[in-house]
């Protein structure tokens, strides 16, 4: 072996490890794309499993409840204790009650939601198909004629798009009760004052945004899930490798597609 | 001359750089028993998932019944897994159905077959494989490992195939519970007048279950005979092999 390939081994390339990550990151980017194309394809298209669309709506929606419905409570009695704190600065604090609505329809009650399912959901999805895919599950699917788009990811994507907006419809309720319940309770705000100032305050548009973001959401969290496991390498670590990759890349996008839709809604005047 | 039911012309395929099927050229006949051989890393599993259509071949043909299936996909593909049933090296059961629906998934999933006359018809064909109707609500997570290979059995001849993939079916079974898979897979192909494709080292059940045994090493066939005879091939790669012996021209995947 010549010198001068010694020294190229022993010293990395700079450019070379930079062209590799760049080519590696826009390679994931189409196969995630070119997936997730195919599983909308099979999500709205016949032929659909009717009962694992349900089953999976049990699982992500119904056994999601407890886990929001505790993070909603949490993140809104926090925000009324902040809010409060903050705008006592300027003597307005009788702006909790409009404050903590607004935050929790418009930002906090989807985001939160999604982020505890990309935990919950987006990693457990991701988990059970990649232990489908190296136990063979998914090729004796194929072998017996039924497509693993139309009977395993069809059916998570469809059931989170349709579990994440009523999720956090429940998140919003129980976000502001806790609010509620801080000021009513620790804050000395009058009860009746406080719910009529946040009924009178929101409006159809911050509930909506709200949902349209659930949506999405619900989108990535279920087929960052589904594409992590379906890539899932062989073994243990293989499986726990696409398991962690789903959850933090569901969170990521999350917070991503959060950011650009809260852009788009104040530039369209929602 | 028949139609070969099966036959892989000149089948490539690689993965990076490693260049796993060189040209696997095979026949096989309707109603045969041929067994593939081959030491692990040669390239056996790789041939099945090709020929199932599990993957694509880089280069190369596939024909089922003189159809060409290589690139097939949509309603030919599924047209063909109608008629071809496999077995698979782990079971592949879905562990989320119970028994009896993982016999019967392929004829629920065809939709033409009530969900009540699928149980009874997965029922009759557990029977078929030596299982009582006691265990069709389980879970595949709460029978043995003999038990689920008889399960999978059950579920690649329920439909009765044309042609059957056996991948290592008494892998990790006991010597007994292997033997029991080997005569059920011979009464129950011979009974469907099926041809089957098995791969194995295991040469118990290669010499039991075989018409023809062809030998698949570094990715090419080297040999093909008559089951009767693998030990008098001539061939020093088959002879060290069907012996499992560690000296010869194959070296051990260490």
């Amino acid at each position: 072996m010549s010198n001068a390939s010694t020294r190229n081994r022993g010293i990395p390339n700079p450019l070379a490890w930079i062209g590799a990550a760049a080519l590696g990151l826009f390679g994931e980017i189409g196969r995630l794309a070119v997936f997730s194309a195919r599983v909308k394809a099979a999500a709205f298209s016949p032929r659909w499993y009717i009962g694992q669309i349900w089953k999976q709506i049990v699982q992500i929606g119904f056994f999601s409840l407890p886990v929001v419905g505790m993070s909603a409570i949490f993140i809104g009695a926090a925000l009324a204790l902040n809010i409060y704190q903050g705008s006592g600065r300027f003597g307005a604090e009788q702006f909790v009650p409009n404050i903590v609505v607004l935050g929790i329809t418009r930002e906090l009650g989807a985001t939160i939601t999604a982020l505890m399912l990309a935990g919950r959901v987006s990693a457990g999805i991701s988990a059970e198909i990649g232990a489908m895919r190296v136990t063979e599950q998914i090729d004796a699917l194929e072998s017996l004629s039924a497509s693993p788009y139309r009977y395993l990811y069809a059916p998570r994507f469809l059931a989170a798009l349709i579990a994440l907006p009523l999720l956090v419809l429940v998140a919003d309720i129980i976000g502001v009760m806790g609010g509620w319940a801080v000021s009513v309770f620790g804050l000395g705000f009058d009860s009746t004052v406080y719910l009529r100032n946040t009924l009178d305050f929101v409006t159809r548009n911050d509930i909506l945004t709200g949902l349209i973001k659930a949506v999405v959401f619900g989108a990535v969290i279920a087929l960052m899930g589904c594409y992590q496991g379906d890539r899932s390498k062989a073994g243990a670590t293989g499986v726990g490798r696409a398991a962690t990759l789903s959850m933090v890349g569901a969170a990521v996008l999350v917070l991503a597609s959060n950011y650009i839709m809260s852009t788009i809604f104040v530039e369209v005047g929602l | 001359m028949t139609t070969p039911i099966l036959s892989l012309q000149n089948v490539e395929k690689r993965f990076g750089k490693n260049h796993v099927l060189r040209g696997v050229t095979l026949d096989v006949a309707p109603g045969e028993s041929l067994v593939v051989i081959g030491g692990s890393g040669s390239g056996k599993s790789v041939m099945l998932k090709n020929a199932l259509g599990l993957m694509t071949p880089d280069s190369g043909k596939i024909l089922f019944n003189g159809e060409d299936v290589t690139q097939a996909k949509g309603k030919t593909r599924a047209r063909m897994r109608e008629r071809v049933g496999m077995l698979f090296q782990s079971g592949a059961l879905f562990d989320s159905l119970t028994v009896w629906e993982n016999v019967a998934f392929r004829l629920v999933n065809s939709g033409v077959v009530s969900r009540a006359k699928a149980k009874d018809r997965a029922i009759e064909t557990l029977s078929k494989v030596r299982l009582g109707s006691d265990v069709a609500d389980l879970y595949p997570a709460e029978i043995s490992g003999g038990m689920q290979k008889r399960v999978s059995l059950a579920r690649s001849i329920i439909s009765k195939p044309d042609l059957i993939f056996f991948d290592e079916p008494t892998t990790g079974l006991d010597p007994i519970t292997a033997d029991a898979i080997n005569d059920l897979i011979i009464e129950q192909v011979r009974g469907l007048g099926a041809a089957t494709v098995t791969i194995t080292h295991d040469m118990a059940s290669a010499r039991k279950i075989a018409d023809e045994v062809a030998m698949l090493f570094e990715g090419e066939i080297i040999w093909r005979g008559k089951a009767s005879d693998v030990d008098n091939s001539g061939n020093p790669y088959v002879d060290q092999f069907v012996h499992g012996r560690a000296e010869g021209p194959i070296q051990p995947a260490l």
